[in-house]
């Protein structure tokens, strides 16, 4: 038994249970496809629009279309005020995410155009990026952007010794022991193919591959409640 | 015929080796998986999914309804709302155009309705040779999903017909979604672009003809009577050729 | 996809008979809705929507030196994002509306009102005063943006609280105190935009008849005694206005302006 200066999670949670799940497809009309995710208080819209016409034409692809991502967190949705536009850590985000979400759209249909994905954060509380990536991929297959399959993006970490998924912001800031290491990852619904993992703190082999096992369950509910949506547009679901 | 339902990407809709992969879907091992957000439709052993959403991908024979937002010294440039625009060839007018004598005849924000003659090399090359095409005039633009187009037209035209006769408006349908509506009076325009926003809300339920004739009679008040529109024959023949015609 | 011709035409000729597609009267203004508190990060929240039109506006604060010319006033600064997530054309080239322009009519708007009680907002003279943080975000466009994103920008300061501040440690701390924003209800003065569509003038239009309009002239209306106070005023795009024209304008808001102070003093302070 590995003792850890981590014991309980202040909101009751067990270990590997997830924070409640909020989400709605169909939230900005004007969009070809779009949708809300929620996990606890973190909560991301995602816009689709495209395939459309690029600007600038010098970025166009003549063999397949393009993802562009843009990650933006609204300055009130943190505690210290993010100064409105883009920021490093915004563009390093919108990057990872959209490697994740090309991994499963198909856009050899649509040369020399692009699919815009623009993902806004109103109220953060930790797991941001995972949570716009979840809302993204609902946002692309509702504007019925060719999809091989769908992605789930879920946030596991470790707090000293004690293994986690879903981290918020309280076990973010942990700093006991080892302190904290988070892990954002992302899997494909069907083909279970890891499409984002990054990683902040300090963590053994053996616990990192049990991380991953743990992240395939959060990812698998995670799926469940996206399809819900997805199959009751302009409904809000819970999971 | 299996019922239909709503089927997200990566989701498997069948299994077995006797069914065959068609629009939408693929085939992997025993399982065929949908591709795209739809409806899945499993007819015939023919497994697809039929889109709710997407940009539209015009095909050779479409009708479209597009507006001129470029002009060069061969032709014009028409953005018909998809991810790509079509051009329309002077040699593809019925007459003789000049040189410099391209925005006399269609100029920037003039609508055209044209027809697809060709998609090759990723240029999608529009024509309106045929009677009926040409310059749009009057009446008002009623934009729509264009995955709904086959329910605004209907089996054989007979919803579009019905739009017709009960707003007293000859209406053109453009396979991109736009729809081009003209009557007599502006308020008999509103009322088809009333009915045909009703059709494309309700357009995955049965009986959707029953549910159009009760909203216009009851909800719209108004009665369904004989139209005297000559181009109401021309319009039908062109949506003739056109029709994926849904199930009802 | 810019507005055909004929359906710029159409709009005008139904307007030229005083009606618009959707039904309204050419004064109508579309349903609004309020949601409060759209981010707990915020000192204060909202999410406005006028029909399907929707922003979102926030307050941060934070504790700044005063300007040399306010050495014991609070300060302000707005932000306004129209972002690709609002409108297909919306951060693509050349902007089809001017974020920085609407950004200062807000923030004037609010600014020459006298709505905030600047003097309250300093907490030592010549070294530390609030500064207060407006940052508005398009979400959806569906016409008259500008108008709600001016709402949004109200209901969020009218519910906006101070955080807690401990003068000894010169801290802000991680909290809302029950302080509200000192705010002077009475002079609030809220935005109408009224734009030329044909003969016409609309208020609250939808995206098409903004498309479709010669010019719009921004008006900040403050109550006094019931009798409207215009505290700014901007006029935006092509087209003049003529003397009649102008004429025609000011009829409308001393016409309107009763009934639309009360929805909007309604949704601001209730």
């Amino acid at each position: 038994m590995v003792t850890s200066a981590y014991k309980k999670r202040s909101d009751g949670r067990k270990f590997d249970e997830l924070r409640p799940i909020i989400a709605k497809v169909g939230v900005v009309p004007s969009a070809d496809g779009s949708a809300m995710y929620q996990s606890g208080k973190t909560r991301a819209i995602a816009v689709v629009r495209g395939p459309r016409l690029l600007h600038p034409k010098h970025m166009e692809n003549p063999e397949k279309g393009i993802l562009r991502v843009t990650y933006q967190m609204m300055s009130f949705s943190v505690w210290d005020r993010i100064k409105p536009g883009n920021s490093r850590r915004g563009q390093e985000i919108s990057k990872v995410s959209e490697w994740a979400l090309n991994e499963v759209v198909d856009l050899d249909a649509f040369p020399n155009s692009v699919v815009d994905v623009i993902i806004q954060i109103p109220q953060a509380d930790a797991g941001t990026r995972v949570a716009g990536i979840n809302a993204a991929a609902m946002a692309l297959a509702q504007a019925g952007v060719p999809m091989r399959e769908m992605i789930a993006a879920v946030a596991v970490g470790k707090m000293d010794r004690t293994l986690v998924v879903d981290v918020d912001k309280e076990e973010e800031d942990f700093e006991e022991g080892e302190g904290p290491t988070d892990v954002p990852i992302a899997l494909t619904s069907r083909s279970n193919k890891i499409v984002l993992l990054q990683l902040d703190g300090k963590i053994s082999v053996p616990e990192l591959r049990e991380l991953i096992t743990m992240s395939k369950a959060g990812c698998k509910k995670i799926n469940e409640v996206q399809m819900k949506a997805l199959k009751e547009p302009g409904k809000e679901v819970k999971g | 015929m299996e019922e239909r339902k709503i089927i997200i990407p990566g989701e498997t809709i069948v299994q077995g080796d006797e069914f065959l992969p068609g629009d939408g879907a693929r085939r992997e091992g025993q399982d065929i998986v949908a591709c795209k957000y739809g409806l899945s439709d499993v007819s015939d052993k023919l497994v697809r999914v039929i889109p709710l959403s997407g940009v539209y991908a015009p095909r050779r024979g479409n009708v479209i309804i597009g507006t001129v937002v470029g002009i060069t010294f061969k032709g014009w440039l028409i953005d018909f709302g998809s991810h790509i625009n079509g051009f329309l060839n002077v040699t593809e007018v019925p007459r003789y155009i000049g040189r410099g004598e391209l925005r006399d005849h269609f100029d920037f924000g003039d609508v055209v309705c044209a027809k697809v003659f060709g998609t090759d090399g990723g240029n999608v090359d529009l024509s309106v040779k045929l009677r009926g095409f040409g310059r749009i005039q009057g009446g008002q633009l009623v934009n729509v999903n264009p995955n709904k187009v086959p329910r605004v037209i209907g089996k054989e035209g007979s919803m579009v017909n019905l739009i017709k006769v009960a707003s007293n408006c000859d209406v053109t349908v453009g396979q991109n979604g736009v729809i081009w509506v003209i009557g007599d009076k502006i308020e008999d325009e509103l009322n088809a672009r009333k009915i045909i926003e009703y059709v494309c809300e309700n357009s995955f339920l049965a009986g959707l003809t029953e549910k159009v004739e009760d909203y216009v009679k009851n909800t719209l008040k108004l009665e369904i009577k004989q139209t005297r529109f000559e181009n109401a024959e021309i319009a039908s023949e062109n949506q003739q050729e056109e029709q994926p015609g849904e199930q009802q | 996809m810019t507005l055909p011709g004929l359906q710029k035409d159409r709009i005008i000729e139904y307007l030229a008979q005083g009606k618009r597609f959707d039904g309204r009267k050419p004064e109508e203004m579309r349903d609004i809705s309020v949601q409060l508190g759209i981010s707990e990060n915020a000192e204060g929240s909202c999410a406005v929507k006028f029909g399907k039109t929707e922003v979102y506006a926030g307050v941060k604060m934070s504790i700044i030196e005063p300007y040399s010319d306010g050495p014991d006033e609070g300060t302000l600064s707005v932000t306004l994002e129209l972002g690709a997530m609002a409108d297909d054309e919306f951060d693509l080239g050349a902007p089809k509306i001017d974020a920085i322009e609407m950004a200062r009519v807000i923030d004037r708007g609010i600014r020459e009102s006298g709505l905030i009680d600047w003097k309250k907002l300093c907490i030592v003279e010549g070294k530390k005063v609030w500064q207060i943080s407006l940052d508005i975000y398009a979400i959806n466009n569906d016409g008259n943006l500008f108008d709600a994103a001016a709402l949004a920008g109200l209901i969020a300061l009218a519910n906006a609280k101070l955080p807690v501040y401990n003068a000894e440690t010169e801290k802000i701390e991680h909290k809302l105190s029950n302080v509200k924003v000192p705010l002077i209800k009475e002079n609030m003065s809220f935005n109408l935009t009224v734009h030329k569509v044909g003969d016409q003038f609309v208020l609250d239009p939808s995206l098409q008849e903004e498309e479709a309009s010669d010019y719009r002239l921004g008006i900040a209306l403050a109550d006094n005694k019931g009798e409207p106070r215009i505290t700014a005023m901007q006029k935006g795009k092509e087209g003049g206005i003529s003397e009649i024209d102008m004429e025609k304008i000011l009829n409308l808001v001393e016409s309107n302006f009763k009934e639309l102070n009360k929805k909007i003093v309604k949704l601001v302070w209730s």
